[in-house]
């Protein structure tokens, strides 16, 4: 099961999270504002390996908190 | 004949070429359909369908079967219909036998608004060609009498929308179908053959990269399931997806009893009878994307509890076998399929827990769509361009997650 570190809770089993998705990336090669946007709001990096996102403690003390995770484990890694 | 007799497959293995008409990037149900599709459809022969590991190796050989199309929204409807009537025939079509079993599907729903959901769903299927009535709870027990109707008292069925066109097929005889009618037609197979880049000439796609070298193609098409994200990265596409686990178990056999497949619209559940007797199980995907094909207790701890309160016979079978497939999740939960943007790369993706019922017609569509350079009307409305035009084909209610 993951496991993930609550900074308030401490140590929780993932069904007391949301997942809030990553964190929006968009690459530097898009210049136009337009497809800046598009990017923003669609379109995710979906990386096999380690990424940044946002987390829910729904069942807890109810903060968002950051976290960095490896999704080819599923294992939290900061 | 029955379904445990194998026959040997006339599978005829050539050496790789350097280069091909078309390279189908994918060797899974939508691969296989698409190549089987070029060369019967539209003679077109000259393709090579490159797989990372073995024909149905990903999520085609990891799916729970079902074939349905009470969809929640016209384009679907007439989609998920076109290919279920596609499966239908498939056996007379290709001389192979899939196991294609019509069995029928029970929708349950336990509140006034999922009543109200199922209602306008019948009556949209209705009017798209895809057969869905609403029944009663008696009804309901009538077609499937091992159904408890309190739900275990906690999850009494207020009614069900009945699909008596779904069926089950066996999904590995699917690929091994497609498989072998696109090789006898000339089509290359080219397994353990990881892509591990694109080949570009400008801003066009010309063929692939592989670790036996390269392979020029006029066209590329994706047919990749979780890790198509890394292959659009290769031509700096991107895309609307994320990777999530689905996880699905089997039962010890047990007498054929179970008739239609039970699905529950509000504990998102779903078993069916395989024909060696098992009970087929599943649920929804993980919440967290990942690439991990780890099972998890929690997936069957709450499977289990769901599924025995409306079919409490369960309870008295073992679990044989617990896996899990990655699959690519769309933000509308509709399939995106066609241009990608980048001249001579076409994709096919977004295919999610509702990919296998798809084969079929999606196959048909991407072969129409590579040999006539024209986007068939079918599929029209399920453009990677959608998201930019903001019409985002929302479905959730019919993938039966969340």
């Amino acid at each position: 099961m993951l496991w993930i570190i609550c900074p308030t809770c401490g140590e929780r089993p993932i069904p007391e999270f949301r997942f809030g998705g990553e964190l929006p990336h968009v690459p530097d090669r898009i210049t136009d504002d337009a497809e800046r946007n598009l990017d923003w709001v669609w379109m995710h990096d979906n990386v096999d390996g380690v990424t940044t996102e946002r987390w829910f403690h729904a069942a807890g003390c109810r903060r968002w908190l950051t976290l960095r995770r490896d999704t080819s484990t599923d294992r939290v890694v900061a | 004949m029955n379904e445990f007799v194998e026959t040997l497959l006339d599978l005829p293995w050539h050496e790789p070429k350097d280069s091909y008409d078309v390279v189908i990037i994918g060797g899974g149900g939508h691969g296989l359909a698409t190549a089987y599709y070029l060369a019967t459809r539209h003679g077109i022969t000259d393709v090579a369908v490159v797989e990372a590991s073995y024909i149905g190796s990903g999520n085609t050989g990891r799916n729970t079967t079902i074939i349905r199309a009470n969809y929640g929204i016209a384009e679907s409807v007439r989609f998920y219909q076109h290919s279920l009537e596609l499966y239908r025939s498939l056996e007379e079509e290709t001389g192979c036998w899939i196991m294609h079993s019509t069995k029928g599907l029970l929708w349950l729903a336990h509140t006034e608004s999922g009543l109200r959901a199922e209602r306008a769903r019948s009556l949209l299927n209705q009017a798209c060609g895809a057969e869905t009535v609403m029944v009663t709870p008696e009804e309901a027990k009538r077609i499937c009498p091992q159904l408890d109707l309190s739900g275990g008292g906690r999850y009494p069925v207020l009614g069900a929308s009945y699909h008596p066109g779904a069926a089950t097929a066996r999904h590995d005889r699917v690929v091994w179908a497609y498989a072998q009618g696109a090789m006898r037609r000339g089509v290359d197979i080219l397994q353990h053959t990881p892509v591990t880049g694109l080949l570009r000439d400008g801003g066009r796609v010309v063929g692939v990269q592989t670790e036996g070298g390269p392979i020029t193609a006029g066209i590329v098409m994706s047919a990749v399931g979780g890790r198509v994200t890394t292959i659009a990265a290769m031509a700096d596409v991107r895309l609307p997806i994320r990777t999530h686990p689905l996880q699905a178990l089997v039962t010890n056999a047990y007498a054929q009893g179970l008739g239609p497949i039970v699905s529950d619209s509000e504990l998102l559940c779903y078993v069916s009878q395989t024909a060696r007797g098992q009970m087929l199980m599943g649920a929804e995907f993980d919440s967290q994307p990942s690439y991990s094909m780890a099972s998890s207790f929690e997936f069957l701890q709450s499977v289990a509890t769901k599924v025995t309160s409306i079919l409490p016979f369960l309870r008295d079978l073992r679990v044989l076998r617990q896996w899990t497939g990655i699959c690519d999740i769309s933000p509308d939960y509709s399939p995106i399929m066609g241009a990608t943007g980048v001249e001579g790369l076409l994709v096919t993706t977004g295919w999610g827990t509702w990919g296998f019922k798809a084969i079929p017609a999606g196959g048909e569509a991407m072969a129409e769509l590579i040999a006539t350079s024209q986007t068939p009307s079918l599929i029209a409305s399920f453009g990677l361009d959608r998201f930019a035009r903001d019409h985002a084909m929302a479905d959730q209610g019919s993938a039966g997650t969340r």
